[in-house]
């Protein structure tokens, strides 16, 4: 059987369509235009906030560690923000500096704890969100600070229906996508992701991408509590839990085809999940659906689109030579072929090689029954 | 010597820390000591161990289960709902419970193997699915009292016992939970389990069936979710909250119990001791009167603490074998189906069976 070889993002791209249709003729059977520039913007207003958190993600993911710590991230940042701040204009640079510079700082602690004292992502971030769950809540009882009206047009501002919370999200993804396409960090992320013993092998040093990863991701999280702040004007303890964004977050970055063991993924394919689970939301405001009935909603959507493409094989390595490797021709071919080329695999290998000539046979049967 | 050796492995170093609480915590307050005291510390803890005992299942086998602590929530509802004032309603909504947990189980599993997706997603899924089908099948108003034949469970026990005063329900309960879950540690599924953790390729080769073999294992936490309910609703009433984050709590003492998320690795008794390491843990906080805003840090530091030290140990003891832990590369004797060295080889032949799904590893 042959298999498909589809690029995840594009998978992602079939099924938000798939969505919008069935959203556009779902809503239009209430009576309602689901294109109007007001659910435009609440579609892409919904995408900000879970986006910058899930482009955080995406980096930590493709690192094959997790960020669970990030929900707390963004309360920190929204009341760093907001009680720094404090109703004026002219804190606005400092605090939004500050903010930064402590994420960046949680970021760099979850990062030391993975790669230094080599404990698992899942148990660092969830232990480092305790700690500063137990911050929060030793010294902020409820919402505090002021945000001022400058700050405040941060969310509200748009162009036409795309708000400019929308526009920064989808700049910083822009950015990401080139760090992770374009320069050495972002491929030694991606070695380290799929197997640290062969990237050490190859040469890399596995400890700093990995702590990049984790700093960007609670910088991103940060900028999610800065955004949160400047849309509640205040800063709250609770706002990152409530919305549930550490598991949302992993659930769109999976959405999106990036692999949770890491190695593999896209941040575009992010942005997809990300809209898959806003225009799903959208819809079932649009449509007054009861709010416990819409987890279940979530739920299914979510194991449903990752079901999709997890049933098709995921290209492990890009392939080295030319668009289908170097075999050229049909299955038959490379079959009639397959003892010669286990002939030459013994010569160039030798002692070892005689082993070798069981391997193939494994390999294309395998390949053949899936 | 060997036995001291054995308590600061990762494997043994959660007894020990057990110990260091527990005197800790008799030390500052003498009472503890009394047997009747200790039961109903066991009583607390049963219903965190029994979640524990079912997510040591999914997590040696590689896998996640987050799905647990909504099971719990979604349980308690259908008991408060179900039960009402009959007491000869106790039994078939029991039976009731077991069969809805082993669905569910079903469900995480066949999802997890046959569609291959990642069970961290499928019990994410699973977990907003339930909770909110809870939710919306009571209207949100979560309440109920169950009859007082179903709360005994929980609640009471054999009483006026000689030495130990008190002997609950539920530690009966966890001591039955734990030696059949040593049991089935013993038997082939148990062993299949920790192989498919290790390394599912080889399983494949020797013929398990894995798919089949995975579920059952989401089934056993499944199971063991219901009767931390059952346990539940007797001790702590019904209400929305109760089974929230207890699939974190279950991880986080598994974990510290020296089981290594991933898979492969761990031993039931240990992941059930984790479980009494955080409560002892809890308990020592309340007695020395630390903040109840600041025992989330505590215990958040403390559950970094003890992994790093496992990790750390696990890599020290593997230095002291070196004769293993630097074969010579060019002659490994047995390498692991993956091993990419050996697919590099042949890369003409191999450029099929490098294109595989790394979801279902």
């Amino acid at each position: 059987m042959k298999k498909l070889r589809i690029e995840a993002p594009v998978i992602v791209l079939a099924i938000l369509i798939l969505v919008l249709i069935v959203g556009a003729i779902l809503t239009a059977s209430v009576g309602r235009n689901f294109f109007s520039d007001g659910s435009i913007r609440d579609i892409l207003t919904g995408m900000s906030v879970l986006g910058l958190v899930a482009i955080g993600q995406t980096l930590v993911i493709i690192g094959a560690s997790l960020d669970l710590s990030v929900v707390y991230v963004v309360s920190l940042a929204s009341l760093i923000a907001a009680t720094t701040m404090n109703g004026k204009a002219g804190n606005i640079p400092l605090a939004v500096a500050l903010t930064l510079v402590v994420c960046a700082g949680i970021g760099l602690l979850n990062g030391f704890i993975v790669t230094v004292l080599k404990v698992n992502g899942f148990i660092t971030t969830l232990g480092v969100g305790l700690i500063l769950q137990g911050i929060l809540n030793t010294n902020f009882q409820g919402s505090a600070g002021k945000v001022p009206w400058e700050f405040q047009l941060l969310g509200a501002t748009g162009i036409g229906p795309v708000p400019l919370s929308t526009i920064i999200m989808i700049a910083l993804a822009a950015v990401v996508w080139f760090l992770l396409g374009r320069t050495r960090t972002g491929a030694h992320l991606f070695a380290v992701g799929g197997d640290p013993e062969i990237a050490r092998l190859s040469g890399v040093r596995t400890r700093p991408p990995l702590i990049v990863a984790h700093t960007l991701c609670s910088i991103f999280a940060g900028l999610a509590g800065l955004l949160l702040a400047s849309r509640l004007g205040v800063g709250t303890p609770t706002v990152g839990q409530q919305g549930g964004y550490d598991l949302l977050s992993i659930a769109a970055v999976v959405l999106g085809g990036t692999l949770l063991l890491g190695g593999r993924g896209s941040v575009w394919g992010t942005i997809g999940g990300v809209a898959i689970l806003s225009v799903v939301d959208s819809v079932m405001s649009v449509m007054q659906v009861n709010p416990f009935l819409k987890d279940v909603v979530r739920g299914v959507v979510i194991i449903a689109a990752v079901a999709v493409y997890s049933r098709r094989a995921v290209i492990r390595r890009r392939t080295r030579f030319g668009p289908d490797g170097i075999r050229s021709g049909s299955d038959a071919d490379a079959r009639a072929a397959e003892p010669a080329m286990a002939a030459a695999a013994a010569d160039l290998a030798g002692g070892i090689g005689s082993l070798e000539g069981t391997r193939p046979t494994d390999v294309t049967s395998e390949g053949e029954s899936r | 010597m060997s036995f001291l050796r054995t308590l600061v492995s990762p494997r043994g170093a959660v007894f020990l820390l057990l110990v260091l609480l527990l005197v800790a915590v008799m030390i500052l307050n003498p009472n503890f000591a009394e047997p009747g005291q200790l039961m109903r510390f066991i009583q607390r803890v049963a219903p965190i161990a029994i979640v524990a005992i079912g997510q040591y299942f999914v997590i040696v086998a590689g896998e996640f289960d987050l799905s647990q602590g909504s099971l719990i929530t979604a349980q308690v509802i259908i008991a408060g709902n179900l039960v009402g004032d009959d007491d000869a309603k106790t039994i078939p909504v029991l039976l009731l419970m077991v069969v809805f947990g082993i669905l569910v189980g079903l469900a995480n599993g066949v999802l997890t193997t046959l569609l291959k997706v990642p069970s961290f997603i499928v019990t994410l899924g699973m977990m907003l699915a339930l909770l909110g089908g809870a939710m919306w099948w009571t209207g949100g108003a979560a309440t109920g009292n169950p009859a007082d034949s179903f709360r005994q469970i929980g609640r009471g026990g054999i009483r006026d016992v000689p030495i130990l005063d008190f002997i609950p329900w539920s530690a009966l309960i966890l001591i039955g939970w734990l030696a059949l879950a040593i049991w089935i540690t013993k038997r082939p599924l148990g062993k299949l389990i920790i192989a498919i953790g290790d390394n599912a390729r080889s399983v494949d080769y020797a013929g398990g069936r894995r798919s089949w073999v995975t579920t059952q294992a989401f089934v056993i936490s499944s199971v063991s979710a219901t009767m931390s309910a059952v346990l539940l609703v007797g001790y702590a009433g019904v209400h929305p909250s109760v089974g929230q984050g207890y699939e974190f709590i279950a991880i986080t003492a598994v974990v510290l119990g020296g089981v290594v998320l991933g898979g492969g690795r761990g031993w039931v008794v240990a992941a059930a001791a984790g479980a009494f390491v955080l409560e002892a843990l809890f308990m020592l906080l309340n007695i020395l009167g630390v903040p109840s805003t600041l025992r989330d840090a505590v215990q958040g530091v403390i559950i970094i603490a003890a992994v790093a030290y496992s990790a750390v140990a696990f890599r020290a003891r593997r230095r002291g074998r070196p004769a293993q832990s630097s074969p010579d590369q060019g002659k490994e004797p047995d390498p692991s189906p993956d091993d990419p060295a050996r697919q590099s080889a042949t890369p003409a032949l191999t450029s099929e069976g490098s294109t595989q799904n790394r979801g279902e590893q």
